[in-house]
């Protein structure tokens, strides 16, 4: 299988030929196209693949808004962000995390889709949360066996899979949810602004509807405030929370890995190995 | 210069693990049975999916069979992505470890595909540079794949069986021959298969593919792709065999990554390339 010499510029030059190739690749098709390459019939199936397993790594990480828009949009709209936005990496999973900012971009003059990003980005905190490091979960009885006085300098430590959103503007998460479980009617029950928390408190992703206050708590143990100050923050938030309630619903969820002291005079010295 | 192991022959035919058929996967017990996956699903911090991996390498021995490294790319593999290719490996301890003679990558962009390149004395010593370092970092001699072909490319210095020799002798790799590639590579090219592998050094061979393939729906016969979508076709068996009892089997993999069917079909497939590994019993005079 020694191919005839046509002249090939660049060839030689492994980097000349790979910059034409993939500009060939992602170009769109043309009758005129000058490289010996895409002239072959072959050439579609190197393009066909290419943007197939985009469209497709795309379409598998946003099951909800395949469901609410359909087979057709989605792989339009996926196709439409594959080109604008090629992959800057070999893992799937990482691929596609622009999508809701994109379907957020290119949205219906007429509003009618207003919502789809929103719901698109709790499909995308699924994937985040699916794929996140391992640790334990902080329950509700490590937490209460604390000192009081001690809880004052300490800040709760969001999992490292929890992940949250405040959605104002629409139930996003009650679209969503019934979208990502195929319920017959997607519609809200209510229309009002909804938050989302998503954990992994036993392997598998869970999800639940959360308040404001309750984002605003996640929020400020992000930040590493101390428990009283996060506490402070939900209440001013939202005024008439229960915080008993708030904090059993988060912790039963898995939001927190672990507490952190903070000490206001660190020990010095290094702590003694046995 | 990476540390020459033996093939694991506790190796019999594997099967590419599917989230389908994981509970499958998991009871099911067979002489020779592994498993191979593409590593970049499993490139995560944690969570169900690398949990799931655990599970099934408790049970059966696994392959990583990577498809980004771009080890024909014009730039060195992704240190960052090869490091975590070593964590995973270390992590499940896999019986074989492979890539594809291709590229995938320019500069910062990523294409979901296994790109050619003209096999140039250049892309040579670029490859096994590339090559050299996934073995060091890897600790672990690689099996590099031969791609299907679907272009006339010029420029060739090295015919592709002479070009992988080369790189098994400038870096020690192994080979895995994807025989489903060699059959649909030869339809398209215009080559005798049975030539292509009559050549292959079996002393170099540590992984055989098996997989079905389709016709262009635009042009039939003359386009196989490497669909991955249908059961191994029948001359691809015929090949097969002929490759095995020349060199003898090698761990041997059923490649099914669309229109999945039971999982007992796929169990039935392998069966099929299990056959290889048992003695034929000497026939009565």
């Amino acid at each position: 299988m020694t191919p005839a010499r046509l002249p090939d510029p660049g060839a030689a030059v492994p980097a000349t030929f790979q910059q034409r190739f993939w500009h060939d690749l992602w170009a769109a098709p043309t009758a005129d196209a000058d490289t010996p390459w895409a002239r072959q019939p072959g050439f579609a199936v190197y393009r066909n693949t290419v943007l197939k397993g985009c469209i497709d790594a795309l379409v598998a990480q946003y099951p909800a808004v395949h469901r609410l828009i359909g087979d057709d949009a989605l792989r339009a709209l996926a196709r439409d962000h594959t080109r604008a936005h090629p992959p800057t990496d070999g893992r799937q999973h990482v691929y596609g995390a622009h999508l809701p900012d994109h379907l957020a971009a290119t949205r219906p003059a007429d509003g009618s889709l207003d919502w789809l990003p929103d719901v698109a980005r709790l499909d995308r905190l699924w994937t985040e949360c699916h794929v996140a490091a391992d640790a334990p979960v902080l329950d509700a009885a490590t937490l209460l066996s604390r000192d009081p006085e001690a809880l004052a300098h300490t800040h709760l430590v969001p999992h490292p899979a929890a992940r949250w959103r405040w959605c104002a503007a629409w139930p996003a998460f009650d679209l969503w949810s019934a979208a990502r479980d195929g319920r017959a009617d997607p519609n809200p029950p209510r229309w009002c602004g909804q938050g989302a928390l998503l954990t992994r408190p036993h392997g598998a992703v869970d999800a639940v509807e959360i308040g404001a206050g309750a984002v605003a708590f996640l929020d400020a143990c992000a930040a590493r405030l101390p428990f009283p100050a996060a506490l402070a923050s939900a209440q001013a938030t939202d005024p008439a929370l229960d915080l008993g309630a708030t904090l059993a619903l988060l912790l039963g969820h898995g939001a927190f890995s672990e507490t952190v002291d903070e000490h206001p005079d660190p020990p010095s010295g290094t702590l003694a190995v046995a | 210069m990476a540390r020459p192991v033996d093939i694991d022959m506790g190796l019999g035919a594997g099967l590419g693990l599917k989230a389908e058929h994981f509970e499958d996967a998991v009871g099911t017990h067979a002489d020779g049975l592994w498993f191979e996956v593409h590593p970049e699903n499993y490139l995560v911090d944690g969570g169900p999916r690398l949990a799931w991996l655990d599970t099934v390498r408790e049970r059966h021995p696994l392959s990583l069979h990577g498809v980004s490294l771009s080890l024909a790319g014009d730039a060195p593999p992704n240190t960052a992505h090869l490091q975590r290719l070593a964590a995973l490996a270390r992590r499940v301890q896999p019986a074989l470890v492979s890539e594809h003679l291709a590229w995938s990558r320019l500069g910062p962009h990523h294409a979901p595909d296994l790109l050619p390149f003209p096999r140039t004395h250049a892309a040579l010593q670029g490859i096994a540079g590339n090559i050299a370092q996934m073995q060091d970092t890897l600790q672990c001699r690689v099996a590099i794949e031969n791609p299907s072909h679907y272009l006339q490319l010029a420029g060739h210095d090295w015919d592709e069986v002479d070009f992988l020799h080369e790189l098994v002798r400038r870096t020690g790799c192994g080979l895995l021959v994807d025989v489903n590639n060699v059959f649909v590579s030869a339809r398209n090219m215009g080559f005798d298969p049975r030539t292509w592998l009559d050549r292959i050094d079996g002393r170099a061979v540590m992984e055989l593919h098996l997989a079905g393939h389709r016709a262009d729906p635009l042009l039939g016969d003359g386009l196989l792709i490497d669909s991955h979508d249908a059961p191994v076709a029948e001359p691809v068996w015929a090949l097969y065999d002929r490759l095995v009892a020349r060199i003898g089997p090698r761990p041997v993999l059923i490649e099914r990554d669309d229109a999945l069917p039971p999982f007992a079909d796929l169990m039935a497939e392998r069966e099929r390339a299990q056959a290889a590994f048992t003695p034929a019993l000497p026939e009565a005079a």
